[in-house]
């Protein structure tokens, strides 16, 4: 097992080299500096600025430096937009926010989303698999960016119970929508994911056996169904992780939780380069961290995989 | 002891005329799937859908980008859907006709989805045939490259991309095509693992035929099924990725419009109680999205009955 982490982390970390090279030549190909405003500079000053951002450097030095600041001290420089502030003062503010409602999303997806594809499964033809699977195909339609404005429209708008948006710290009101906007097609997914697999094993051998045996439903369900059905399950985490931390973004930007997807979205249009790779970086590197964790789940639940 | 010529030539007869016509595998799936009653009708509106994106532009009686200065700034009262002054969606916030833009933007989404598809399945296929069909070393390099790339938030990438080479539609379509060609690719490299063993593919390679030729003579046809399932259910979501980027205002860029993009705007008028600018988009998108599902799911269904 230890062996099987070591090497899953030897390709994670070229990964992560690839996705900073990657986004740094994206950048040093950009047509204009972050400093081309329209009323130009004087050139002197223009190169005393660059100079302080070590813009004036050959390309291969200037990669070599943000790959070695950002390796060895977690620095991904200073902002070229708000003068004041370094990247890392971007990403201290905004990621604890992030952090807790895409935390809450999470284990509501999974949460909700399991729970309910066992009991489908369980009562197939009944009325909570119908229910269970209108939902999924429902959700299915509405990903974050069209659940946003419907939730604003009927529970703010219409009924008035929640605030439209804002984040106060992080209590409860301002928490619900972003969290129901941000989970509920991952929950579907998940749903569906967990009734097709269960359903699986529930028609296999081992499970008529402990049937056969007399064991109470309960049981069997818990002790013998639920480790074959979680693993389909597992191996949607990854994407489900990609696409609510790439969400966040619309959540970020449509409530104004103040989490990174908003920094990041205003830095694109400010062309804030490094504000945009660290926060790329960033998330490459949550990614990357939480597929690694993912697969040792995987190997660790599945006996049949031999590393 | 031997039963009669005649007899046997009768029954030689009876056994061709009895000789059924062979049922080929494309008439056995179109048969599938047209007894898929929600395929079938997603069908139906999908078709209705791109009537509406082609023809819809004559019925409309402004021009998307024609700004009708009479109603602009009374949206709440003048701007509201009616069949007589033309506007049958009503105005958007700037007074320009919905029903138009409508038809834009639904066609633009359509596009980005269809072509996008088709890009990242035609790379992705080729790519994984080719890795699937030489294996050994050239396999597994071809796809720890896919593996890697998989691992990368290709989302925020894209959106580097945008803001650095500036937006355009064809940025869109490099960046989407490069991003989801990455599943076809694992897809295609694990069915011409098992195709590559079949005696047709041995009998090419024993009379000399190219690896090229023979991964896009006699592989890639065979994969043909699982590459349009693929990419039917590709389409829905490539169409919610343009909406998400369009969503964000870094996508298409005005006045053209896509469905993300006039659905961001109605989300931003619907507090003022212009409900119509919202619920004509969403609409569209949403019934566009599950047309497309259903009439994947019945075309999986129809080509791969194993997979139930």
């Amino acid at each position: 097992m230890l062996s099987f982490i070591v090497r899953r982390l030897a390709v994670a970390i070229p990964t992560l080299l690839i996705l900073v090279v990657l986004s740094f030549v994206l950048m040093y190909a950009a047509p204009g500096g972050p400093f081309n405003s329209e009323r130009p500079l004087p050139p002197e000053v223009l190169a005393n600025i660059e100079a302080k951002y070590g813009l004036d450097q050959p390309f291969w030095k200037q990669i070599v430096n943000y790959v070695v600041s950002v390796v060895t001290q977690f620095d991904f420089g200073p902002s070229f937009q708000y003068k004041d502030r370094t990247v890392n003062d971007v990403i201290a503010q905004g990621f604890p926010v992030t952090l807790t409602y895409g935390f809450w999303s999470f284990v509501v997806a999974v949460t909700v989303g399991v729970s309910l594809g066992v009991a489908a499964a369980i009562k197939q033809n009944s009325w909570i698999d119908y229910f269970a699977v209108g939902i999924s195909i429902g959700a299915q339609v509405l990903p974050n960016f069209v659940m946003a404005p419907i939730l604003l429209l009927v529970f703010t708008l219409w009924l008035g119970w929640l605030p439209g948006g804002g984040w106060s710290g992080g209590q409860w009101q301002f928490l619900i929508m972003p969290v129901i906007a941000l989970s509920t097609s991952y929950m579907a997914s998940i749903a569906r994911i967990t009734r097709s697999s269960m359903l699986e094993v529930l028609n296999t051998n081992f499970i008529r056996t402990a049937q056969a045996k007399g064991l109470p439903m309960r049981r069997v369900i818990w002790r013998h169904a639920m480790k074959p059905t979680i693993l389909p399950v597992l191996s949607y985490l990854g994407p489900a992780f990609v696409g609510m931390i790439t969400g966040s973004v619309i959540i970020d930007v449509f409530f104004s939780t103040g989490g990174i997807g908003q920094f990041f979205v205003n830095s694109a249009f400010n062309r804030d380069y490094s504000v945009i790779m660290g926060i790329t970086i960033l998330v490459g590197t949550l990614t990357i961290l939480f597929n690694l964790v993912v697969d040792v789940l995987y190997a660790w639940i599945d006996p049949k995989i031999r590393y | 002891m031997f039963p009669n010529r005649a007899a046997v030539e009768g029954v030689a007869d009876q056994m061709q005329l009895a000789d059924v016509k062979g049922r080929s595998l494309w008439a056995d799936a179109r048969t599938r799937f047209f007894r898929n009653r929600a395929a079938v009708i997603s069908l139906v509106m999908l078709g209705c859908i791109a009537a509406f994106t082609l023809f819809g532009g004559l019925i409309a009686q402004f021009e998307g980008d024609y700004v009708d200065f009479s109603l602009i700034g009374s949206n709440a009262y003048l701007g509201v859907p009616s069949i007589e002054n033309g506007h049958f969606f009503g105005t958007d916030s700037n007074g320009r006709d919905l029903f138009a833009r409508t038809v834009q933007g639904t066609g633009i989404s359509l596009m980005v989805g269809i072509v996008g598809a088709l890009v990242a399945v035609t790379v992705g296929t080729l790519y994984g045939a080719t890795a699937g069909y030489y294996g050994g070393r050239i396999d597994g390099i071809m796809m720890r490259i896919v593996d890697v790339l998989m691992s990368i938030p290709f989302m925020f990438v894209l959106i580097l991309m945008l803001v650095i080479f500036g937006r355009s539609i064809f940025m869109l379509f490099l960046g989407i095509g490069l991003i989801s060609w990455l599943d076809m690719a694992r897809i295609a490299r694990g069915q011409t693992l098992t195709i590559k063993n079949k005696e047709f593919v041995e009998v090419a390679v024993a009379i000399g035929v190219r690896p090229s030729k023979i991964i896009l003579r006699h592989i890639v046809p065979n994969l043909l099924g699982i590459v349009i399932v693929y990419a039917t259910l590709l389409v829905p979501n490539m169409i919610i990725f343009e909406s998400f980027i369009s969503f964000l205002g870094l996508g298409v860029q005005e006045p053209s419009t896509s469905l993300g993009a006039l659905i961001n705007e109605g989300s931003r008028t619907m507090q003022f109680g212009y409900y119509w600018q919202i619920a004509y988009p969403l609409f569209f998108f949403v019934v566009t999205i599950f047309a497309f599902f259903f009439v994947g799911d019945g075309l999986r269904d129809a080509l791969d009955p194993k997979d139930r």
